[in-house]
């Protein structure tokens, strides 16, 4: 299995080289540096000796991907590219564009992102398995027609619709949370509880319906008419057997997302203006501050190669069948 | 009138020549025609089926554009028209100066007036168009009742007209055929609201006006278009990459397959929205840089649309491929497979004539799923402006130019309300459409299917 896992490793080195590429190609299809660094200066009444020295000072006054002037094997190692693909391997991410140290943004940025994600998470996972499990278990009564008719509805209502919503009846009806923002300390618990509540809202009847789907399956199984047969207990049944089976994709589906937990949604730190990695991300795009999206995508790319790799990992750990090769 | 063919336009008549040319063909086939069947029996699935053709018919009207002869004096402006605009020129040409509630007779905002006697107050100014005919301001209430009345009415029998046409002696069948009758009974309803609307926003405006005063029912209806446009075309472009890398992966391992793999884990690895964002940052800037390409805003937000839905068809095919190449490996082992082989048919030949159609059914759920999540990330995207242009009318930007003026006192909600409420419709008629198709197509949703209507869940066996 160790072998399996380091295979795996290595394998994610060409995709990670072939996501930088991806980003270095769209950046500078349309992109010189020319305009970046105006950009950056602001835009009126840049010198072209500023040009210069902008590019020179974050070496984007060398060629992208290939080096003509230089001799051997320079010609493709003195490039922008070799250059910060290197030190992005090496998880030396230096200073952005606008001259800022991009690890030090990152640290304070991730906590934000952490507080909002991670208890929408949970909370979501609860709800909906919670919701789930009743309806399995009614399967087919009216209470569960019913649910499956809000769930149904609810995955057709537009997630602005919670954004708006939310916003208009818990800030500025019942002043319970800010309409948006962030804030230190305990004040944080106003500022997350709304962001929370809606992407909460906002996956559920997916949700919901997906794991109804999921508990309905391992229902229809052969173990679970053994169990009644011997005359175990409809609840026993239940908890003891089918939900515990039908968390294996659960939770597989589960880990994966963890990693990028860090990412921050970035459309919900958006609308909620909450100072993220997924807004950090967004300011970096739109300022094109080409320094600190390209260490975003890296991140993003790479903590979606460890969730997958934390997938596997949790199959062999929940569900003993499963080898590894 | 010169005709004017649209990018997005050919691109929609394409997917409807592309869904006409399946239908005949799963006509003849009883393999694919049995599982439409099912689809065909399902109540909830022909009430829904209803209310998105009337949609498309709405995106098709909206898709012939002209160039209209009368506005030839002022070459400059001329934008191209569509049948639709031709058709709700009463709603088109009623615009008003700002912001208005429906149904309403005045504007919202005070403006200052010179009154007779010379003196200056600030009052509402009456509406140019909503309302109009009124002699007497309080029959308002009794005008409204009497030609929603009147509307309903000839939606209702419009609506049994058709009714009459597509199913003569429908009135008889009604006990056995369950989903025909729930399909009529969706089009009577739909025609009285269609009527009643039609009728009232001859005289006022039903869901009110914007800030440039642009009626909000006329938005509505031209957002049909492009929510349409982005929900079939993406999918469409998804298509071909999906299939041939998913097919070809599955079938010839290998070399292929790992290249395949490596595809679509690089591309999928890279967070969705940020390549979204990415791509539609990018096309912006391309375009500010040869705006003079661009001659009118019609055709510049037609091109970016187009963009729109090439770039979420591009960062999208990873997930629906893993599927087909998971599908594939499958097949490549099955019996009719392996008697090709053995007979010497080609490799190319195989994936055209054996796996391609095994793998129909996938494509079929995938596309009717992905249909409402597409209509609904156009207006998030849009609301982070990484979506249509803001010269296009779309839901997201009918939400997007609505949010600030929530703030109001009283708030603005129609615009907002009107866009939320259409895309519910819409979106809801698809997913209860998508289920009946995916039920129908999909073995194993088929089982869970009937575990869910039997209270024991091992009774089918």
């Amino acid at each position: 299995m160790i072998a399996y896992f380091v295979r795996r490793l290595l394998y994610a080195i060409p995709i990670l080289l072939g996501v930088n590429v991806l980003t270095f190609a769209l950046f500078f299809l349309v992109n010189t540096p020319d305009d970046m660094a105006r950009m950056q200066l602001g835009n009126r009444r840049v010198t072209q000796e500023a040009i210069e020295q902008w590019k020179a000072d974050r070496g984007y006054n060398r060629p992208v991907f290939w080096h003509a002037a230089q001799a051997g094997s320079a010609k493709l190692t003195d490039t922008l590219f070799f250059d910060s693909t290197q030190r992005l391997f090496t998880f030396d991410f230096g200073k952005s564009d606008a001259g800022r140290d991009i690890s030090e943004d990152l640290r304070q940025r991730m906590w934000p992102s952490l507080v909002i994600a991670l208890p929408s998470l949970l909370l979501g996972l609860g709800c909906a398995l919670s919701a789930a499990l009743v309806f399995a278990w009614l399967a087919g009564s009216r209470l569960d027609f019913w649910g499956g008719v809000i769930c149904v509805g609810m995955m057709s209502i537009s997630g602005l619709f919670y954004i708006i919503g939310g916003q208009w009846l818990l800030a500025k009806l019942w002043r319970i949370a800010p309409i948006s923002g962030y804030g230190d300390g305990l004040e944080v618990a106003r500022f997350v509880l709304l962001p929370v509540l809606v992407s909460v809202l906002a996956g559920l009847g997916g949700m919901v319906r997906w794991y109804r789907a999921l508990l309905l399956e391992e229902l229809g199984k052969d173990y679970v008419r053994t169990a009644r047969a011997k005359g175990l207990p409809d609840g026993l049944v239940m908890w003891a057997h089918v939900l515990r089976n039908a968390l294996i994709p659960v939770l597989t589906g589960v880990v994966v997302l963890l990693p990028s937990l860090f990412m921050g949604a970035l459309i919900t730190e958006a609308f909620f203006a909450i100072p993220g990695l997924g807004s950090y991300t967004i300011e970096a795009l739109q300022a094109q501050d080409f320094a600190a999206v390209r260490v975003m995508v890296f991140l993003g790319s790479l903590l979606y190669i460890v969730g997958l790799l934390l997938t596997d990992l949790s199959y062999v750990l929940v569900d003993p069948r499963v080898r590894l090769e | 009138m010169t005709p004017v063919f649209l990018l997005t336009d050919l691109a929609l008549w394409g997917v409807l020549t592309l869904a006409a040319a399946y239908a005949w063909s799963a006509r003849r086939a009883l393999h694919l025609r049995a599982p439409w069947q099912r689809v065909r029996q399902q109540p909830v699935a022909m009430a829904a089926a209803v209310i998105l053709l009337l949609h498309v018919g709405v995106a098709l009207l909206d898709s012939i554009h002209f160039l209209p002869t009368e506005a030839a004096g002022k070459d400059a402006t001329r934008e191209p028209l569509s049948l639709l605009d031709l058709a709700v020129t009463p709603l088109r040409e009623g615009t008003e100066t700002s912001y208005s509630a429906p149904f309403a007779l005045v504007a919202f905002d005070r403006e200052s007036r010179l009154q007779p006697d010379g003196s200056m107050r600030r009052e509402f100014p009456r509406l140019v168009h909503g309302g109009a005919h009124l002699q007497d301001d309080s029959a308002r209430g009794v005008d409204i009742l009497k030609r929603g009345a009147l509307g309903a009415a000839g939606g209702v029998l419009l609506g049994l007209l058709l009714t009459q046409l597509l199913w003569p002696g429908w009135w008889r069948a009604r006990a056995d055929d369950r989903a025909a009758t729930a399909a009529a009974v969706t089009l009577l309803a739909v025609g009285a609201l269609v009527g009643a609307l039609g009728v009232l926003a001859l005289r006022y405006h039903v869901f009110g006006t914007d800030k440039v005063g642009t009626d909000v029912l006329y938005q509505s209806l031209k957002s049909i278009r492009t929510g349409l446009l982005i929900g079939t075309l993406t999918t469409l472009i998804t298509l071909p990459f999906a299939l041939a890398l998913g097919i070809a992966a599955g079938y010839w391992r290998g070399l292929v397959d790992d290249i395949v793999q490596y595809l679509y884990t690089t591309l999928a690895s890279i967070p969705g929205v940020l390549l979204v964002a990415a791509s539609a940052l990018l096309l912006d800037a391309a375009m500010t840089r040869h705006a003079e390409a661009f001659t009118s805003i019609v055709v510049r937000s037609d091109l970016r649309l187009l963009a729109l839905c090439a770039i979420l068809g591009i960062t999208s095919w990873t997930g629906l491929c893993r599927l087909l190449r998971a599908e594939a490996l499958k097949l490549r082992e099955s019996e009719f497979v392996r008697a090709a082989e053995a007979l010497g048919v080609r490799g190319v030949t195989i994936l055209w004539r054996h796996l391609l159609p095994n793998v129909m059914h996938i494509v079929i759920i995938a596309t009717v799923l992905d249909f409402s999540g597409l209509v609904l990330a156009e207006a998030a995207l849009t609301y982070i402006d990484i979506g249509v242009d803001p010269g296009m009318e779309s839901w997201g930007n009918m939400i997007n130019a609505a949010r600030l003026e929530l703030a109001r006192q009283p708030a603005v909600w129609w615009s907002l309300a009107a866009a939320l409420v259409w895309m519910f419709g819409l979106v809801l008629a698809a997913n209860l459409f998508a289920d009946a198709v995916r039920a129908a197509f999909d073995p194993r949703a088929r089982d869970a299917l009937a575990t869910s209507t039997t209270p024991e869940p091992n009774a089918r066996d």
